[in-house]
């Protein structure tokens, strides 16, 4: 019988740790597919940001380092430009990319650094027990937004891969969503164009993936889809903000 | 440019030595008395095949030197007393991940934005870990151009020996003064076997580089071998320079302030006192043991700082004996005044 499914060997046999419901397990597996599919697992280092993706290492199977919070830009410029030959990635949330990491994730995309960066937008910062995020929605509650996200206390939301599309040295921006198996199979589409991208030395790349997060945002699993549908996806438009 | 005197600033020395060490990685951000630094690193850089980043910030050069240490880069950064302030995340980041690098900190005057003349304020934030954490970085203490270029190339090897942030703790005196420096030969890169580096999991496991370790019992276990590695570089590293043994009172200064204290030190004794100079040459670890054998002896020990007295807690800590230690220090860029050092050290030559 033709296996037609399979654990991508980017991937270890490790079950996440991850809440039920949440998107990094599917953006995990999405990267680890696009590795195997240009077989280069063996000249990838992956660096994890702070936030619940730290644990990243426990479910790739390449070689990974972890960054200071916000910092995954700067540390992967030390490794890209010291090993061309690797390819390098840094797997962000939006409190590491779009708060603490502002400076660093401008100007490695304003040096076209030749890396690819995936951002996970889920709209909160989940880890440390559901603060508001840079990208938290206008009303939306969290435990630092108690009666929700206010215009005049906390600003707006920051559509930060707007901003960085405009940069020169930004060449390829698209926004993803995890929110059905056809936004999936897209999303992986989209992180595929973004190492490729690497691999011809084109430059700066990021895939923004608005992903779920049900525990963070106190809804359920099925409920946390149709948010990320319906809320996060009306503000934070899908589809390519930079073509290349 | 091997084998030849030079006249050369003392921060030209110190990038030279990173040079000759076999650094190939710099970034950095303008700061002042350090600028000289960057400016010959990104020339040199393109010559030699490294890699030269102006980086956005003091905390993306140090997080940019981070990730070449990861990829196995021999790699530096280096500010003045503000930055490294900034730096001391990333400093704190490459002690808890084992991660070898050095840090050159040419230090201003301060708190705050400070002025920008040599001071040697800094020494508790070099010494003590400087970053969250219970860590400590190896700190050398040049005292001339010479040593500016020979002590940034041995960083380089200590750093890579022990997995361990290097910091040379330099002062705007030293980093803007020019004096000959002879490019030695010796100064070749020394390598040492990385097994660790981020290179791709070819023919190998995949490796991780981290500082989290949430199970328990895991951080204790990593803390217990910084710990024993700190030990180590306690009993092989300790570096210093003693002037006269026989003395009944010693001087004791690191960098700027030890060469005024040399000065000093042979005006007194042209004047037939007793008196000899301590120079820590590696600040941490400190040379304990030496003050603390000498203290045994009925001499008195006279510190002298560009702060308001910072190292000198370490030297009563090897007394052991405060009414056998002295202090005289100078802060906000004050340079300590020769007349004024001999005349404390006679009046504390009379009480023998």
């Amino acid at each position: 019988m033709n296996k037609i499914f399979a654990r991508p060997e980017s991937l270890k046999d490790a079950e996440t740790f991850y809440c039920a419901g949440c998107g990094h397990g599917i953006a995990h597996r999405l990267v680890a597919e696009v590795i195997d599919e240009f077989g280069i697992r063996e000249k990838t280092v992956g660096i994890a940001p702070v936030g619940c993706a730290v644990f990243a290492y426990d479910y790739w199977n390449f070689d990974v380092t972890e960054s200071a919070h916000g910092r995954c830009p700067a540390v992967a410029t030390g490794i890209k430009r010291s090993r061309p030959e690797l390819i390098v990635f840094t797997y962000q949330g939006d409190g590491d990319l779009a708060a603490i990491g502002t400076a660093e994730i401008i100007h490695a995309a304003n040096r076209s650094e030749n890396i690819t960066v995936i951002f996970i937008n889920n709209g909160i910062y989940g880890m440390t027990g559901g603060q508001m995020a840079p990208t938290t929605l206008l009303g939306q509650k969290t435990a630092t937004t108690p009666s929700g996200r206010s215009l005049r206390r906390d600003g707006f939301p920051l559509k930060i891969s707007e901003m960085i599309a405009v940069l020169p040295g930004a060449r390829y921006i698209e926004r993803v969503s995890l929110h059905s198996p056809q936004e999936i199979i897209r999303a992986k589409k989209a992180i595929k164009k973004a190492f490729g991208l690497q691999l011809e030395n084109k430059g700066f790349s990021m895939v923004e993936v608005l992903s779920p997060c049900p525990v963070g945002w106190g809804v359920k699993p099925q409920d946390a889809l149709r948010w990320v549908e319906k809320e996060m996806a009306s503000y934070y438009p899908i589809g390519v903000i930079k073509g290349y | 440019m091997q084998n030849k005197k030079i006249l050369m600033t003392g921060n030209d020395a110190c990038a030279e030595g990173a040079i000759l060490a076999g650094c190939r990685f710099y970034a950095g951000y303008p700061i002042t008395p350090q600028n000289e630094i960057p400016a010959y690193m990104s020339k040199r850089m393109d010559e030699v095949g490294g890699v030269f980043i102006q980086a956005e910030s003091e905390l993306a050069a140090i997080n940019m030197v981070f990730g070449a240490s990861v990829a196995g880069a021999r790699a530096m950064t280096s500010s003045s007393s503000p930055g490294i302030s900034l730096k001391q995340e990333g400093i704190s980041y490459l002690a808890g991940c084992e991660l070898p690098a050095v840090i050159v900190n040419v230090v201003r005057g301060g708190p705050g934005l400070g002025n920008i003349a040599g001071a040697q304020s800094d020494y508790f934030q070099a010494t003590k870990g400087g970053g969250h954490g219970d860590y400590h970085s190896i700190v050398l203490a040049p005292a001339s151009a010479q040593e500016m270029m020979d002590f940034t190339a041995l960083s380089f090897d200590l750093a890579d020996e022990y997995r361990t942030p290097v910091i040379v703790l330099s002062d705007g005196i030293l980093g803007q003064m020019m004096e000959p420096v002879l490019v030695n030969d010796h100064m070749r890169a020394r390598h040492f076997k990385k097994d660790w580096v981020l290179d791709g999991c070819r023919n190998r496991p995949p490796r991780l580089i981290r500082s989290l370790y949430m199970a328990e019992g895991a951080l204790e276990k990593l803390n217990d071998r910084l710990q024993s590695r700190y030990d180590t570089i306690k009993e092989k590293e300790v570096r210093f320079e003693i002037d006269y043994k026989d003395s009944e009172l010693f001087l004791v200064a690191y960098g700027s302030a030890a060469r005024i204290a040399k000065g000093a030190v042979e005006s007194l004794r042209r004047a037939g006192h007793k008196a000899g100079l301590i120079r820590p040459v590696t600040l941490w670890p400190f040379p304990c043991q030496i003050i603390e054998k000498l203290a045994r002896g009925p001499c008195k020990f006279f510190v002298i700082e560009m702060s308001a007295g910072q190292m000198v807690e370490d030297v009563r800590l090897a007394v052991n004996n405060d009414e056998q230690v002295s202090f005289y220090g100078r802060t906000g860029g004050g340079i300590p005044d020769d007349n004024e050092i001999i005349n404390i050290a006679k009046g504390l030559l009379k009480h023998e």
